[in-house]
């Protein structure tokens, strides 16, 4: 756990601007984006930005590594890949993230969001992304 | 009038709801910089309100993320024939490296292929220098039902002279 990062991950301007929240129960991390208006991209279906939310899917991730294991930096984003698999309603999302890979340099990450149903996913994640745990980055 | 342009009047009689209709859009200040069939040009200004690591002042990645999904749904929307919108069906994104603090991100979006309801497109996002970019991205989009059916309603209250 890096419980400090993850609250500096957590109170970046982007990240409280669209009332990001991330709850822990047990071990297992859920991040809730409540449903805003200013995350609509398509007015018309109405459905929340794409952008939005692997933005969200991105944040979770991140919150994800933080939880796992102490860090000495934010992990930064190398690639990441999104499918969306149904129109994200004007709804609240949830996400919930599993480290499949954890190195001493870089950290394999999926996600999956949803809004009513778990077994109705929204989107799909997956991401790699730069790490410095602590035990390999010793404080100076 | 050749099909081209036929798609770019029609892509410049939209324009203006391309940022405007989208809320999300609007929060984050997007704007269009060129926009011809299959091509896309979009910017998203630097915003403090949008920093993603407060210490270096870097925007968020998520701005990035919207802003590579918007101008690859534009290049997608004219390369289908700007009539109906499609829905991203995949976004996978390589961030080369962060944004500057201070300045605005570009992405260049282009459509590469459109066959029938499917489109795939590649774009680069960059803050001044193409050769020189931040992300680069491929989308593929499709045009669903849901969007067929969004755009059927739009339709007809425009043609009954309402607004969205």
């Amino acid at each position: 756990m890096s419980q400090v990062l993850l609250e500096t991950l957590m109170a970046a301007p982007y990240v409280t601007r669209f009332g990001v929240r991330l709850e822990m129960k047990g071990t297992e991390l859920t991040g809730i984006l409540p449903f805003d208006n200013d995350l609509v991209g398509n007015p018309l279906i109405p459905a929340l930005h794409g952008g939005a939310v692997g933005a969200f899917l991105e944040i979770v991730s991140s919150g994800a590594l933080l939880a796992s294991q102490p860090m000495a930096r934010l992990p930064k984003p190398i690639d990441v890949a999104i499918d969306y698999l149904r129109p994200a309603r004007a709804q609240d999302v949830y996400a919930r993230a599993i480290v499949a890979r954890s190195g001493r340099r870089v950290a394999n990450v999926r996600a999956e969001a949803w809004q009513g149903r778990t077994d109705a996913p929204v989107a799909t994640f997956h991401g790699h992304f730069l790490i410095t745990p602590e035990s390999t980055h010793p404080a100076t | 009038m050749s099909e081209d342009d036929d798609i770019q009047s029609r892509l410049d009689s939209i324009a203006p709801l391309i940022v405007a209709g989208s809320p999300h859009a609007v929060v984050l200040g997007f704007r269009i910089d060129g926009l011809t069939p299959g091509h896309a040009v979009m910017s998203a200004p630097y915003s403090e309100e949008l920093v993603g690591d407060p210490e270096s002042g870097i925007l968020h990645g998520g701005v990035v993320t919207a802003l590579l999904d918007h101008a690859c749904g534009m290049a997608a929307f004219g390369g289908l024939g700007a009539r109906d919108t499609p829905a991203t069906l995949d976004l996978r994104i390589d961030y080369m490296r962060p944004a500057r603090a201070g300045l605005d991100v570009t992405a260049e979006a282009t459509c590469l292929k459109s066959h029938g309801l499917v489109a795939f497109v590649r774009a680069t996002a960059h803050d001044g220098d193409i050769d020189d970019p931040v992300a680069i991205a491929q989308a593929a989009f499709m045009i669903t039902k849901a969007s067929q059916a969004a755009q059927e309603r739009a339709r007809k209250v425009f043609s009954q002279g309402g607004k969205l």
